[in-house]
């Protein structure tokens, strides 16, 4: 089952199974990811919730979103696992965790630790030109890229935002032909050149295996 | 408001009226029409420094309060700020020659790593608008080159601009530099980026976070009174 991305975009998810011993409060980038996860290691005792991805849109919402999320469901769950990266927030997310007492990912975002951290932060230092699409983001393209930077409507917009940009590169956590042509059709639609790498979960599935 | 507007003949405008249909047009991003009605109030003999601030910075400074309050979005500010640059282009070659008043010099760059540049883009016309020489050095820039920048340029301000959160923290290295050659305190350092807030300015020893690009004027213009403050009281 493949969850709604519009619905995961502007919703979010709520809480898979009422109670548990370990929450996963994760971006709904991430939800088919972890759900997937869940499915395949047989992980019955964890549950599932999302913000909306577009949050990632406005970085500075993430904090206070996770905060009133944590709050809500904390005495529902043992334990609350924070599935994002720093995304953006400048580290605010890492000194909420602190504070509140519990994990998140590491990591600067999504496509980094769909890679691999390590292999991202050394292969990136040559890439800053590149514009990384994900699973997710190839299939919500539209919806999460090209609708809020207004490109459907302002299409002359584009080379303010991407022209500095040489490449998209579709980092793949599944082996999708459908995916891959959205996200080449995303490369063209930029006028970047197209690269694909397959990642799978990267460090999510050892990030999410710690918890029990 | 589209229709109506089809129908309006700048040039049949009086002064008061253009103004405030050039905010209108500003706000809606359509840059012919500031170029005309910039044409215009100069054929009518106005100084370009008040087209400048009076027709242009006083329609994009609605667009800035709009944008900071949720009204206006990314895309909205870019259309108008593409339209201001319109207008600037006519404007600038004339501020030079007439002598417009001059609020100090900055130095402008995204950091090392980075890229992006509409932020600092946006802060670099509103700073014109509002008096400042900027030079701007562009994307990706090592420490080098912001030194080379300050040594040839002497600016009162330096601005430092980062998109990401693994960037910003080239702002530090910068600020460092400057402290390890002694030419820290010769210039204010304003910083910002969506990833910043005014902690992490305070913590890499910024003079000031900047959190748009009016706020960037206005802490400028801040820092320049306060330094003419002290020479005039030195």
């Amino acid at each position: 089952m493949t969850l709604n991305d519009e619905v995961l975009t502007h919703n979010g998810l709520e809480v898979q199974h009422g109670a548990g011993s370990v929450l996963i409060l994760a971006c709904g980038a991430l939800a088919n990811e972890i759900l997937a996860l869940i499915r395949v290691n047989g992980w019955d005792h964890m549950s599932l919730t999302c913000l909306p991805a577009i949050l990632h849109n406005a970085p500075e919402k993430i904090p206070n979103a996770v905060r009133e999320a944590v709050e809500k469901h904390r005495a529902d769950f043992d334990q609350i696992f924070l599935a994002y990266a720093d995304c953006g927030t400048g580290g605010q997310l890492e000194t909420l965790c602190a504070e509140m007492g519990i994990e998140m990912i590491r990591g600067p975002h999504c496509y980094s630790f769909f890679e691999g951290n390590d292999t991202f932060t050394t292969r990136t230092d040559g890439e800053i030109d590149v514009f990384y699409l994900t699973d997710f983001l190839a299939r919500g393209f539209e919806n999460f890229v090209i609708k809020p930077l207004g490109l459907d409507r302002h299409p002359q917009l584009r080379d303010m935002y991407f022209g500095h940009y040489t490449k998209v590169m579709y980092l793949a956590q599944t082996n999708n032909p459908e995916l891959d042509k959205l996200a080449e059709a995303a490369a063209e639609r930029l006028g970047l050149a197209y690269e694909r790498r397959f990642t799978g979960y990267g460090d999510l599935e050892a990030a999410l295996r710690g918890q029990h | 408001m589209s229709d109506q507007e089809e129908d309006i003949i700048l040039s049949e405008l009086n002064d008061e009226e253009l103004v405030q249909q050039m905010h209108d047009d500003l706000y809606d991003g359509l840059a012919e029409e500031i170029e005309e009605g910039v044409n215009i109030l100069l054929e009518r003999g106005w100084q370009p420094y008040n087209v400048l601030t009076d027709a242009l910075v006083g329609g994009m400074t609605i667009v800035g309060v709009d944008f900071r309050d949720g009204i206006l979005f990314v895309p909205e500010v870019l259309l108008a700020a593409n339209a201001m640059k319109t207008g600037m282009a006519i404007l600038k070659p004339l501020l030079a020659e007439t002598g417009a008043p001059r609020m100090g010099k900055m130095v402008i760059g995204t950091v090392k790593g980075d890229i992006h540049d509409i932020g600092k883009n946006l802060v670099s016309m509103m700073m014109e608008g509002a008096g400042f020489e900027v030079v701007d050095i562009g994307i990706n820039n090592a420490v080098e080159a912001y030194l080379e920048a300050l040594e040839k340029e002497e600016p009162d301000i330096l601005g430092m601009s980062a998109l990401l959160t693994t960037t910003m923290p080239y702002m530090k290295v910068v600020i460092d530099t400057l402290v390890e050659k002694g030419i820290r305190d010769d210039y204010t350092v304003l910083v910002g980026g969506a990833p910043l807030n005014e902690e992490f300015g305070k913590a890499i020893g910024a003079d000031g976070y900047c959190r748009d690009a009016a706020v960037a004027v206005e802490t400028a213009k801040d820092f320049m009174s306060r330094k003419h403050n002290q020479i005039a009281a030195g």
